[in-house]
């Protein structure tokens, strides 16, 4: 492949508003799904020869059934509040970037064939029809908003721009315009399992390696189990979890805090994967066939609960969507939420005593955190309003002996996207994937130069891709980035619990 | 996009992975590698050839942690990191060495 082209931001302090640079980002282009990609998920294998007719009878379709998305369409009043809110805006200063004009890119068509305005007066009030030139626009810059919502937050209407991204997707796989990677990982979870397509055999493998290593490093037999039938928890967690660094110190976290539990748990091959790539393309029946699998899979192995491991829009889809999409899980024990993430089952462990963490194993280390956009503004991780921030703080203090939270806007409910998520985590969009770090970088130098931060702790896979691939663009070590039960691993006593 | 070896045009993807697998050879490979700015030692080959031995198996390339315990095996406990794959394959072991090797890209959220 030729080298894809990019150029590193300088970075700033906190807050600054960059100057405008129209067109910097609209060649940026990510690769087009080819019929072996859209065929298999039922969208057309090319771009169909009525696409204008089509994209509009979609459209239509989608202000039918989602009342939200005709809402927002409808009641922006251009006030200005989103435009310095996306990382993406901050780091490339492409107009276009701004939410705002991310949405108006859906609001001038609408216009144009919904509103009767917009019907008469055309342009004059910003109604226009379809070109070609429109829908490459459409194309490229749906394609560079990772759906975050860190917007929405600011936006006084509370305007989401997210749901307006993910219906201009579904608007384009519907008349075969898809994107490659969102829609050839979701084509592998139909055929094999998981997102990275890691059949069960190399599964099997992977995990006895990880129990070696375990018992070699800690002299303890901490289990990795597979497809165990009669087990309480079924643990499903991203498949990155299984294949990359660092996400894998985090699986070897979970698993020694189930071992120390004494609790009963098992993965499956059938449901490899927590990751549901459906809500990138905002498909509703792609989303719901990814989840059924966990379904499945906790019918077939006669499980009690579910627990979802470290990922951020995984834990969207399950903790806000995973009862419509795939229930009713009334076959579960009622005692547990459906479903429960790690970090409230380890957090539970902590406080009742079931594990010790020996914090002194990180005193090497100062630790920060990076919220996860999904978890921050759309989940909890607990009953509690705000759990999903305090959960794994409570687990990084309780693993860390040095914690420092960086600057309050790029923490908690204003955390910045990592500038991976929503499906932009693949090697064409490094240029903007780079750009849209930058503010999350900026935060991370603060605190780094500040209180001397070395590791930033993540809770989602593609944070953790995202990060180790970028940071070092900016002169940070890749091993800089670590996974919250990564540092539970490093802190866990293990043995001596009967 | 394409690459030439041995006389020989091999159909790539637009990131320059291999369409076809069995198109593989050792020629080729020193040809994407060049594309790729990497300079083929025999280190660079171990990790190549474990690749293909992995995914002749397993239908997939492995993972990190799987190829840091077989480079080690090979070429010793200081190459024993993820580290040393990187300084190998800048641009990550995983997708750079897969490419290489003529294996798919590992796709997903890695």
């Amino acid at each position: 492949m030729a080298k894809v082209p990019y150029t590193v931001p300088t970075l700033d302090v906190l807050p600054t508003v960059p100057s405008i640079k129209p067109g910097a980002m609209s060649e940026l282009k990510s690769y087009v799904a080819v019929a072996a990609h859209q065929e298999p998920l039922g969208f057309p294998g090319e771009l169909v020869a009525n696409w204008e007719q089509a994209a509009v009878a979609k459209m239509g379709e989608l202000l039918g059934k989602y009342k939200s998305l005709r809402v927002y369409l409808d009641m922006c009043v251009k006030c200005g509040a989103c435009t310095d809110k996306c990382h993406y805006f901050l780091g490339s200063g492409d107009p276009k970037n701004m939410p705002v004009a991310r949405q108006d890119l859906m609001r001038d068509i609408y216009r144009y064939y919904f509103t009767p305005t917009g019907k008469v007066m055309g342009a004059l009030v910003g109604a226009k029809p379809w070109t070609r030139e429109r829908l490459d626009d459409w194309y490229n810059y749906f394609h560079q908003c990772s759906q975050c919502r860190r917007c929405s937050l600011f936006c006084p209407y509370g305007i989401d721009t997210a749901e307006i991204s993910m219906a201009a997707r579904e608007i384009m796989d519907s008349i075969g315009l898809g994107q490659k990677y969102c829609n050839e990982i979701i084509g592998k979870v139909h055929k094999i399992g998981n997102n990275l397509g890691l059949p069960e055999p190399a599964l099997v493998n992977t995990l006895e390696g990880l129990e070696e290593d375990v018992l070699d490093a800690t002299g303890h037999a901490v289990k990795f189990p597979l497809d165990v039938e009669g087990a309480d928890v079924l643990f499903v967690t991203p498949s990155a979890d299984f294949f990359a660094e660092p996400h894998v110190d985090g699986l070897i976290g979970y698993a020694k805090v189930f071992h120390q539990m004494g609790l009963s748990w098992t993965m499956s091959s059938y449901a490899s994967e927590a990751g549901n790539f459906g809500m990138f393309i905002g498909n509703y029946e792609q989303m719901r066939k990814i989840a059924m699998r966990i379904r499945e899979a906790a019918i077939q192995l006669k499980v009690k609960r579910i627990v979802f491991g470290e990922c951020g829009h995984a834990w969207r889809v399950a903790y806000a969507f995973l009862n419509s999409l795939a229930g009713p899980f009334d076959f579960l024990d009622p005692r547990y939420p459906v479903p429960q993430h790690i970090m409230e089952l380890t957090r539970g462990a902590i406080l009742s005593g079931a594990i010790k963490l020996d914090s002194s194993a990180n005193a090497d280390k100062v630790v920060t955190v990076h919220d996860s956009c999904n978890i921050a503004r759309a989940t909890r991780m607990g009953p509690e309003p705000g759990s999903q921030f305090e959960y794994p703080r409570f687990v990084l203090q309780a693993a860390c002996p040095k914690f420092v939270d960086m600057h309050p806007d790029a923490t908690r409910e204003r955390t910045f996207c990592c500038g991976g998520g929503g499906g932009l985590l693949t090697d064409e969009l490094i240029d903007i994937r780079i750009k849209g770090a930058k503010p999350r970088v900026e935060a991370l130098r603060d605190v780094v130069e500040q209180h001397g931060v070395t590791h930033m702790a993540s809770m989602c896979a593609i944070c953790k891709s995202q990060f180790t691939k970028v940071l070092p663009y900016y002169g940070y070590d890749m091993g800089m980035v670590q996974s919250v039960h990564q540092l539970v691993s490093n802190a866990i006593l293990l043995g001596g619990n009967s | 996009m394409a690459y030439t070896a041995d006389g020989k045009t091999v159909e790539a993807d637009e990131e320059g992975y291999l369409v076809n697998i069995n198109e593989w050879s050792e020629g080729l490979a020193g040809e994407i590698a060049k594309a790729e700015q990497i300079n083929m030692t025999p280190e660079h080959w171990e990790v190549v050839n474990f690749l293909r031995e992995y995914y002749n198996e397993y239908q997939i390339a492995p993972a990190i942690r799987v190829l840091t315990k077989a480079i080690t095996k090979k070429l010793g406990a200081d190459k024993a990191s993820n580290k040393y794959l990187y300084e190998l394959f800048p641009y990550g072991p995983a997708k750079q060495a897969c490419k290489i090797a003529g294996l798919p890209k590992p796709t997903g959220c890695v």
